[in-house]
């Protein structure tokens, strides 16, 4: 039996259908974007960057939020980059493939997969109650980290077992130490890949709601202390926007929350660069 | 006749349960070359890893027998790895530059043992460099990436980088078969230069480069070894029928 369509026409259709599918994916993006600065555009000043908001948000600007938000991400990454690192390390150069492996790492799949509602819950019971530390930018600091730790597990964990064989050989048959060669050659070849896996975790617990409402707290007042609450950018758009205060106010912090991970983008690919001077061919 | 250097004494070694090598003895004279040639999977590459203690890093691997360095078992409870690999450098098939400047790959030996002095570290990075036949073409380009550099380069560079740590024993292990004829000559010139400071162990499937560059031949065969002499005896005068089908070029 002959096919209806010729192959001639068929591949023409083929190449329609994925221009079109992958038009729709970037004009998805371009709309949204487009859609928030155009709305938030006109809110943004300096004042609107450099004030302290007034009437719940209404007016005034969002420096505590920024601010808030600042310290929230130090603490994720000052937390969960080196237990991160430190984990990934230990599973990929120390740990002998096994029993005590395999449990790690379900036990990392398993943490990523915990609904990041339930990690604020989890984050209000323990952090906030239990060790006493209240609605603070360390609570809400650490439940972040209890959220983006998996993710810079298991990517540097890939980017450490990236690392070719021959360089952990050619280190040792000089008389290195397994610690001399993991810190001075594995994990700085690792570093672009790492880096990587440490911005995507960052990019998503910078946009993150439910792990902070919990634990942060939602003040507007300028934190002055590690045990403060403070009001983070998502919270506080989604805040402004369902609570009727002002739609306007909630594009306008978008826009910089956009701003803020776009610069973290932007500063990975700045350190990928950097290392990646010595980039390893194949 | 020299002193020996390297002696092994029937030595077994198992990955699991299969055996890869079979009462290996044999004794390696200092300052001279010694070369192991056989077909692939012989265990001449799992042999000379042996001497430096490399197999240590693989998993299941078990070693029975004896391998005298300097007098001392080196498989004896009182011997560090690490420490030996210091006396024992080695440079591997594929050339392993660390993505770092060249600067830094030849440092790194004498760093990693502690050295932090700039003027002693540019003196030794100098020195080997220049032994390893590589200072001319890189002297002045020091703060590059190795991994720029060609092939051959690169893999002198791995010979100078052993080279810093001063060894008493460099192991080469097919240095030359992922190189071309010009960088392989260039390679060999320099193995016959080393050997006047260095006791010197290839592994090679090129006999030809075995016939040039080395004092001493053993040829394995199926984790055996079926033949040990001087170089210029076994290629002329093999004794074992299998020795001569192998130089021949009737197998492997």
């Amino acid at each position: 039996m002959t096919s209806l369509i010729s192959p001639a026409t068929s591949d023409r259709a083929a190449k329609v259908m994925l221009w079109v599918s992958a038009s729709i994916s970037i004009l998805t993006l371009l709309f949204i974007l487009g859609y928030i600065v155009v709305q938030g555009l006109p809110v943004l000043t300096l004042s609107f960057l450099l004030e302290s908001p007034r009437l719940s948000g209404a007016e005034g600007g969002i420096l505590p939020a920024i601010v808030g938000t600042f310290c929230l991400m130090l603490v994720t990454l000052l937390s969960a980059v080196p237990i991160g690192i430190g984990a990934a390390i230990y599973l990929a150069e120390y740990a002998h493939e096994g029993a005590v492996t395999r449990i790690i790492s379900f036990g990392v799949e398993c943490l990523a997969g915990i609904p990041s509602i339930v990690i604020g819950l989890f984050g209000y019971a323990f952090l906030a109650i239990y060790l006493g530390f209240g609605f603070s930018i360390l609570s809400g600091g650490l439940a972040l980290m209890f959220m983006i730790l998996p993710w810079i597990v298991r990517v540097s964990e890939e980017s450490l077992k990236a690392v070719p064989s021959g360089l952990r050989e050619a280190s040792f048959a000089l008389g290195a130490t397994k610690w001399q060669t993991v810190s001075r050659v594995v994990l700085p070849t690792a570093i672009p890949g790492i880096t990587t896996g440490v911005i995507l975790g960052i990019g998503k617990a910078i946009g993150e709601t439910a792990v902070i409402m919990f634990t942060a707290g939602s003040s507007l007042l300028m934190p002055t202390s590690l045990f403060d609450p403070v009001r983070a950018l998502p919270y506080h758009l989604y805040i402004l926007a369902s609570e009727g205060i002002s739609d306007k106010m909630a594009y306008g912090s978008s826009v910089v929350l956009l701003v803020m991970v776009l610069v973290i983008n932007l500063a990975a690919v700045a350190i990928q660069r950097h290392y990646g001077r010595h980039h390893v061919r194949n | 006749m020299s002193e020996i250097e390297i002696e092994s004494r029937n030595l077994d070694l198992w990955y699991g349960s299969a055996q890869a090598l079979k009462e290996i003895t044999m004794a390696m004279p200092e300052k001279k070359v010694t070369a192991i040639i056989g077909p692939s999977g012989c265990g001449k590459s799992t042999f000379i890893r042996c001497i430096n203690r490399m197999n240590d890093l693989v998993k299941d691997c078990r070693i029975t027998g004896e391998l005298l360095f300097e007098g001392t078992n080196i498989y004896g409870n009182s011997v560090d790895a690490v420490e030996l690999r210091k006396k024992i450098g080695m440079v591997f098939q594929k050339p392993n530059p660390f993505p770092m400047s060249i600067y830094d790959n030849v440092a790194y030996g004498p760093r990693v043992h502690g050295l932090r002095n700039r003027e002693e570290l540019d003196r030794i990075v100098e020195e080997s460099l220049k032994a390893s036949a590589l200072w001319n073409e890189v002297g002045d380009i020091l703060d590059r990436s190795a991994i720029d550099l060609s092939g051959g380069q690169q893999q002198r560079l791995c010979i100078a980088r052993t080279l810093a740590v001063k060894p008493k024993v460099i192991l080469f292990d097919e240095p030359c078969s992922a190189l071309d004829p010009i960088s392989t000559a260039k390679i060999e010139d320099l193995i016959n230069t080393l050997k006047h400071d260095y006791t010197i162990v290839i592994v090679t499937h090129n006999m030809q480069q075995a016939a040039r560059v080395s004092d001493h031949t053993a040829f394995f065969l199926l984790g055996e070894l079926v033949e040990f002499g001087k170089t210029k005896q076994i290629f002329e005068l093999p004794e074992k029928k299998s020795t001569e089908d192998y130089i021949t070029g009737r197998f492997g």
